[in-house]
């Protein structure tokens, strides 16, 4: 059930800056269904597709899916428990 | 655009000029939109090259056979050209000297270039934290920024080693396969050494690295991936 | 329109010929794959294709008992919402209305479902009356995991993420149920030549 053509959530940083309007691939998130926490950044994230779809790293559920429709980006949550902004100073971000 | 840089036969650095650019860290990438003249539009994420540098930033292109959007930026694209951009983007997969080493960095192929943003930022600040690098590429010819490495990891206090898959040059005593749990048990920091590791590259070759250094005993919060997709990737 | 690349003209596209592109479409030679999800890895001997839900007993086939139904080579074009079409398309499989003939029902929607979890709906009569298949060989050759093998949804009238990659069964619904796509901001329906592509379209 392995395939290489995932790439992550650091992949998806300029989408999730346009549905969040903030640098989130260092944001931490539960899974609602595994609780496997992870960064944003690190979720498995298929991009070949009509939306974004980012996975638990644990247990491979769907926790986001974005979509871009004309009028702006549609972020929908999957089986997510909590989303934590990142620690730390923010990093430098697209306006 | 303001300058191109042959890095490799299929690989070209562009050296971009851009007004008003609010700084980035290494690791952290740009999105980089084509537009037709129909309208019809392209996009792709590129790593940037360069640490922080006013109003310049360096992105290496790997020229993918059939792709859409690197055979114009590799081969099109001329200096005075306009290039949209959105950035920088990023804020897991990044590094500074400030947040100190030991730096553990796995890349391959093309997953050396936000790694080689790190390593450039660690020279430039004259910072004296120890690096490791190991770095797979198809061909010595193949490895990308070859000769900066090579000084680099001459000037002590970085060791770069390589892992060519393909080919090999005569005499060639270093790794001939790919990046495997025993090739970083040789080569990585021990997890005693607590090192900060990034792994970079294509999707198969940054999972069994990560992999393989959480098996070595590696704390996985302290391992920072980013996956390129495929070998070749959509291009 | 704005800034534009100069010299930049993108993959290989073309506008087709006139009447057979839905708006907004344009055409491609290559057969893109697009996934939500990892491949999933289904051997043939565990394989069952099923009709569930409102009937009074549910039907099912192994791939032996579906590969002896009668079946069907059909050519279609096939129109993707990322805005990708492709011609005449050639698929091998099974109608839907060899699979529901004998099915009874008063159900008006189907959900189909797939090996890995995803879903997507449309109204039963979408199903019926020689507009959908589910199919298991693509140009001549099985079709390849990538691409939906062992055996995918085909109903080529509706954008293509209707056509359900590694399909394992039909659900049918007294009441329209959205799947993966339709949850997440698609158009509930997704007719190609009305340019359906998101909820609200």
């Amino acid at each position: 059930m392995s395939d290489d053509a995932h790439v992550d959530g650091n992949a998806v940083g300029g989408m999730m800056i346009e549905a969040f309007g903030a640098e989130m691939t260092a944001a931490r998130s539960c899974c609602a269904e595994c609780g496997t926490v992870a960064a944003l950044g690190a979720l498995l994230a298929y991009t070949r597709a009509p939306g974004d779809v980012l996975r638990c790293t644990g247990c491979g559920v769907v926790m986001l899916v974005a979509v871009a429709r004309p009028e702006g980006v549609r972020l929908s949550l999957g089986a997510v428990r909590w989303i934590e902004p990142p620690a730390g100073p923010p990093a430098p971000a697209a306006p | 655009m303001a300058a191109a840089v042959d890095e490799t036969p299929g690989v070209r650095s562009l050296v971009l000029d851009c007004p008003g650019w609010p700084g980035h860290l290494p690791g952290q990438h740009v999105d980089v939109r084509l537009t037709a003249e129909d309208g019809y539009q392209a996009q792709r994420s590129y790593s940037i090259a360069t640490p922080a540098d006013g109003t310049r930033l360096t992105l290496t292109i790997e020229r993918i056979a059939d792709g859409e959007v690197s055979p114009y930026l590799a081969d099109e694209l001329r200096p005075g050209d306009g290039l949209e951009l959105r950035g920088p983007i990023g804020g897991w997969f990044v590094w500074e000297p400030a947040l100190g080493g030991p730096l553990q960095l796995v890349g391959g192929g093309s997953g050396v270039v936000p790694l080689m943003a790190m390593l450039r930022a660690r020279a430039a600040a004259g910072a004296d934290i120890p690096a490791r690098l190991l770095l797979s590429a198809r061909s010595w010819d193949e490895v990308i920024y070859r000769d900066e490495l090579e000084r680099l990891g001459a000037g002590g206090g970085l060791e770069v080693r390589f892992a060519l898959t393909r080919a090999q040059p005569p005499g060639w005593t270093g790794y001939a396969r790919r990046i495997d749990h025993d090739m970083l048990g040789e080569v990585a920091w021990s997890p005693e050494e607590m090192p900060r590791s990034f792994v970079c590259g294509p999707t198969g070759l940054v999972e069994a690295a990560t992999r393989a250094l959480v098996e070595l005993g590696h704390d996985p919060a302290t391992v920072k991936a980013e996956r390129f997709g495929p070998t070749g990737g959509p291009g | 329109m704005g800034f534009v690349s100069r010299g930049f003209r993108g993959r290989r596209r073309a506008d087709g010929p006139p009447g057979r592109v839905p708006p907004g479409q344009y055409v491609v030679t290559d057969f893109p794959v697009l996934s939500a999800g990892p491949t999933p890895d289904v051997p043939l001997d565990e394989w069952r294709f099923t009709i569930a839900g409102e009937v009074d007993d549910p039907v099912s086939w192994s791939w032996d008992e579906f590969r002896a139904l009668p079946s069907e080579r059909v050519t279609k074009d096939i129109h993707c919402v990322t805005k990708w079409s492709k011609l005449d398309t050639d698929w091998e499989g099974v109608s839907l209305d060899v699979l529901l003939d004998g099915v009874d029902t008063a159900a008006e929607y189907a959900l189909a479902r797939s090996y890995g979890g995803y879903t997507t709906n449309l109204p039963l009569e979408d199903l019926l009356d020689g507009k959908a298949w589910v199919a298991y060989a693509f140009g001549g050759a099985p079709l390849e995991p990538e691409h939906g093998g062992p055996a995918r949804l085909l109903v080529p009238h509706l954008y293509f993420w209707k056509s359900a990659k590694w399909v394992t069964g039909i659900d049918l619904l007294a009441a329209d149920r959205p799947g993966f796509w339709e949850n997440y901001g698609y158009h509930n329906y997704g007719d190609p030549w009305l340019e359906q592509r998101y909820a609200g379209d």
